[in-house]
């Protein structure tokens, strides 16, 4: 048997080269640098190492590829997600300069296990094997697992990492078993050949295949937190430090999506009305369960958690549509659902002291009379997850819920509709209790926000951004049109 | 020749603009803010009156058009024009802007800055939902309109504020919600039908819908625009939102907000699903007329002067409605007149409510008694206001409400009888509270001391009675305004009913 040596091509995975290498940098920081400045250095490792990544990334666009035989893609669409990854490791990176400093965290581990997750997501995006896929993922995960729990003598940040890496071992466990079921089927990996395997006559759908696809879904759901495979999202994103739970609701909920949509787009499209059901169901459930349980909460961090459950149910909208169309819509949601929630988590972020994270909804009470502009980001954003215009929370509502309209999926966009009226309900509670209310008399003195410069960058930032895509949408929407092409 | 200056963006951006300016200002300096607002919203309506006077009032077709490009891939566009119907409600808009930051003068304290800039971007998106042509620029600045007045209700409201911004909010979120939906539906059936893409009202009005995708259509859009209005049965947040509002922010509410609702149904609803009104035109006029008879029967039992207000606008709304659902010119004009009276009439009433208010902190019937004697200033401007708002001839409220009835006797003898009685009704609750409020002895020892109008107050209402008279003596100087844009509106949705192959046409829309 001959076998065909690949060529040792490192141009097209330039980006991954950088942040691997930015990564062990930020680790061996770690091991032998000076404790007091590994902090500042590893971050800059970071953001340098992710800047760059991003700098090769943009000029990868246009060159479509499949390398080493196969098992890599650069594409259109993974350049996307894989871009987005990148924004939001920068992002995620400045917030956390400061929060690392506050909090205590290992600095050096901190940083690189940051890069590894990103560099799990470059790569479970940019592939159209099954194998690939599922390292990357894997590579993701992992990193996340850890970055979980970093809050070192916070009970509540051990129990996040343990309960996720139990459940999301399970979850990659049917994955991993829904690859090898359609495996079973098929006697495929590369989800373009399992395309065209089912068109060619010879496929079958057997019970064995939809079990498989079944299975899929259930992993790509865990990660993606659509119920009910969401129970451990609360926990998870209340107990972590707060720039990974900004971390996890952005980037993993994007790769996730990424990879999720690769998937099902390319491999599954002809089989669209053997899954859209399920996945119908799905979305409602997600955007339903998701809303009325962050109505009750009185934790802000823990009530974003929740939204963040809602939003996937917004996204999955478009995702049971099943057309080019609707593809756009999903991509440039994650794209306006990853700014404004950056933002949301930096003002939770900024709002919490050393070992107090200050959730609570009454902490921000009155937050209008001491803290203006803060009060005035944290508006944008909010109003921006409840989808009111002219932010770009509403653009992305309007492409998913027209995408739905299109394909005469109208009781879709009518429960979605309804849910983002609910939405507004508990987002605009914050607003009011930073507007209309006093902080109580008795309440322990709020102390000085704990603001440094790169929060305001982070939030200036996103809140350009939320305006941006919300008044001039087209270009984001072209970009996410040449993205998709992949699915033509 | 260059192109003809841009009025209509310029309007809709000069608050916006100005409102940014003011953020910028210094916090303390709130004497600054304030003669900035007051500035702007002078300048706005300054620039607001070429829409007047260069208004071609035998044109048929919109004026002050603007169009560009915003995406055009998806058929969206930024597309602006007036007509008659809503050239008189903008100049309404800016004039009733500037009357709402001299009343918040001393009457607001807290968060100053912050108070103007929400009444800035409020201004815009009034505007800018008045000129919209195209439905997607339409519904954002419907929503962007949400905010502001969250706020206003929310941060400088009375003591349940926050119960009654929230259900403001969430009451015409639901209703506009399922409105984007029913755009898009429409939007994707018109690409479907000719292949093109866009969001024009005119455009998209020549859609050829199955009679049973109008009715659905029609009620979404019909949902929204009713609890905006608001029609019996969805008026429940109005009492509520308008007690607890500011002053200013019930003067704007009565006056432009719920027009918003009217204009939507005459801009859209009506022109896009003919066949839908046909049907729908009984059901319409008889919540109207409930709306009347209701309204006016709740005022009476009222003790809150505030709460008798508002519910006086559920029951004038209902008259603006049953006028224009008897398609006849004298309903429709008689709406479109009795829209703008409204604002006049009823932003005076609240203002007036709103002074006593900052003397004595109480809007309750029974603190008051014999204010006459103390404020007899008051008493004069309060009188004129409530006559208009009872429709005395010679004010404005006149011309409005008897065009009105004389269009619903046209179309319908019964609702014209029905809604008559609300016309006695009306006299009953205005004058009775006139009376306890103002006659009789001073039963109240603090009453006593109460101060009578300033000179800022006294130009406020006197700037509201000039307008009572201007309307109520001249009326044909506004009406000219209205009369080629009605007669051309009543014949378009008629032709469009016609060309709808609608249902056999019975009731008011078969009158001659």
């Amino acid at each position: 048997m001959l076998v065909k040596i690949p060529e040792l091509a490192f141009g097209p995975i330039l980006p991954e080269l950088i942040i691997t290498v930015s990564a062990m940098t930020a680790l061996l920081l770690g091991a032998f640098g000076r404790r007091a400045i590994v902090g500042t250095i590893a971050g800059a490792v970071a953001l340098v190492g992710s800047g760059l990544a991003l700098l090769f990334t943009l000029s990868l666009w246009n060159a479509g590829a499949a390398v080493y035989n196969g098992l890599y893609t650069i594409d259109t669409f993974g350049t996307f997600f894989k871009a987005l990854a990148l924004i939001v490791a920068i992002l995620v990176t400045l917030l956390s300069l400061r929060y690392v400093e506050r909090e205590d965290i290992v600095k050096g581990e901190y940083y690189a296990l940051t890069l590894f997750g990103v560099l799990g997501m470059m790569i479970m995006v940019s592939s159209t094997h099954f194998v690939t896929i599922f390292i990357g993922l894997e590579v993701m995960s992992i990193a996340i697992y850890v970055l979980c729990g970093m809050l070192s003598g916070n009970p509540r940040s051990a129990e996040a990492s343990l309960k996720y890496f139990l459940l999301g071992a399970f979850a990659t466990a049917f994955l991993l078993y829904g690859i090898a079921l359609v495996y079973a089927a098929t006697g495929l990996l590369d989800i373009r050949e399992i395309a065209d395997y089912i068109v060619s006559g010879r496929f079958q759908l057997t019970p064995l295949f939809m079990i498989g696809i079944a299975m899929l879904v259930v992993g790509f759901g865990f990660k993606t937190a659509a119920v009910p495979f969401h129970m451990w999202t609360p926990d998870v994103y209340e107990g972590a430090p707060t720039s990974i739970t900004a971390f996890m609701a952005t980037g993993i909920k994007a790769a996730a999506f990424g990879a999720f949509l690769r998937v099902f787009y390319t491999a599954f499209l002809p089989l669209l009305g053997a899954w859209s059901g399920m996945l119908w169901l799905i979305a409602v459930a997600t955007m339903t369960i998701g809303n009325i349980t962050a109505l009750v909460q009185d934790d802000v961090k823990r009530m974003l958690a929740y939204s963040s459950i809602a939003h996937a149910g917004y996204i999955l909208i478009a995702f049971v549509v099943g057309d080019l169309f609707s593809s756009v819509g999903i991509l440039f949601y994650i794209l306006v659902y990853t700014f404004m929630n950056i933002g949301a988590f930096t003002v939770v972020i900024i709002l919490g002291q050393k070992g107090r994270q200050r959730t609570g909804i009454e902490h921000y009470a009155g937050l209008a009379g001491r803290h203006p502009l803060i009060a005035i980001a944290m508006t944008v954003f909010l109003l921006s997850l409840a989808g009111m215009p002219p932010l770009a929370g509403f653009m992305g509502k309007f492409y998913v819920l027209s995408a739905a309209i299109k394909a005469k999926y109208y009781w879709l966009a009518v429960i979605g509709v309804l849910n983002s009226v609910v939405a507004a309900y508990y987002y605009l509670r914050v607003v009011m209790y930073m507007y209309f209310r006093e902080a109580a008399a008795d309440a322990e003195p709020a102390g000085r926000p704990d603001f440094s410069p790169a929060y305001g960058v982070v939030i200036a930032v996103s809140v350009w951004a939320l305006f941006h895509m919300g008044i001039f949408p087209r270009g984001f929407l072209l970009i996410a049109q040449r993205s998709v092409e992949i699915f033509m | 020749m260059n192109e003809p200056f841009p009025y209509l963006s310029a309007l809709i951006l000069l608050p916006l603009a100005g409102s940014l300016v003011l953020m910028l200002l210094p916090r303390r300096q709130t004497l600054t803010i304030k003669a900035a607002a007051l500035v702007l919203t002078i300048g706005e309506f300054i620039l607001s009156l070429p829409l007047f006077f260069w208004f071609d009032e035998r044109a048929v077709q919109m004026q002050f058009v603007e169009q560009r490009e915003w995406f055009p891939e998806f058929g969206i566009s930024y597309l602006v024009g007036i007509d008659g119907i809503s050239m008189l409600l903008v100049l309404l808009t800016t004039l009733l802007t500037i009357v709402c930051v001299l009343c918040s003068w001393k009457a607001i304290e807290t968060k100053i800055k912050e108070y103007y800039v929400s009444f800035l971007v409020l201004e815009t998106a009034m505007i800018g939902a008045l000129c919209s042509l195209d439905m997607v620029l339409f519904y954002i600045f419907w929503e962007l309109m949400l905010i502001p007045m969250y706020l206003l209700i929310g941060v400088w409201g009375g003591p349940r504020r926050i119960y009654a911004a929230i259900k403001f909010f969430l009451f015409t979120m639901v209703g506009s919600v399922l409105m984007l939906l029913a755009i898009m539906v429409l939007y994707f059936h018109y690409a479907a039908e000719t292949g093109v893409y866009t969001f024009n009202v005119f455009t998209l009005a020549r859609a050829s819908l199955p009679a049973v995708k109008q009715y659905w259509l029609f009620a979404a859009f019909a949902l929204s625009f009713a609890i905006k209005v608001p029609m019996f049965p969805f008026h429940t947040w109005l009492p509520d939102a308008h007690t607890e509002a500011p002053t200013a922010g019930s003067v704007i509410l009565a006056g432009v907000l719920l027009k918003m609702g009217v204009y939507g149904f005459l801009r859209f609803a009506i022109p896009l699903f003919p066949a839908a009104v046909v049907a729908a035109t009984p059901l319409i006029s008889w919540l109207a007329i409930i709306g009347i008879v209701y309204g006016a029967i709740m005022c009476i039992m009222q003790t809150d002067l505030k709460r008798l207000i508002a519910y006086s606008s559920v029951s004038h709304l209902g008259y603006v409605m049953l006028g224009i659902f008897a398609f006849n010119m004298q309903g429709l004009q008689g709406g479109l007149y009795q829209m703008l009276n409204h604002g006049i009439s009823t932003g005076g009433l609240f203002l007036v409510v709103g002074m006593i208010y900052e003397r004595r902190h109480t809007r309750m019937i029974a603190d008051f008694g014999g204010l006459t004697t103390v404020m007899p200033r008051l008493a004069v401007f309060f009188m004129i206001i409530t006559l208009s708002s009872i429709a005395l001839p010679g004010t404005n409220g006149f011309v409005g409400e008897f065009l009105i009835l004389l269009g619903a006797f046209r179309s319908n003898v019964t609702y014209g009888v029905l809604a008559t009685t609300g016309v006695i009704l009306g006299a009953v609750y205005m004058l009775w509270m006139f009376q306890r409020v103002m006659f009789g002895k001073i039963t109240q020892e603090a009453n006593r001391l109460l101060a009578d109008l300033t000179k800022r107050e006294t130009l406020i209402l006197a700037t509201i009675v000039l307008f009572v008279f201007l309307m109520g003596l001249y009326p044909g100087l506004f009406l000219r305004k209205m009369d080629a844009s009605s007669a051309g509106y009543l014949k378009y949705v008629k032709a469009r009913i016609a060309a709808m192959g609608a249902p056999a046409v019975q009731g008011p829309l078969g009158a001659p």
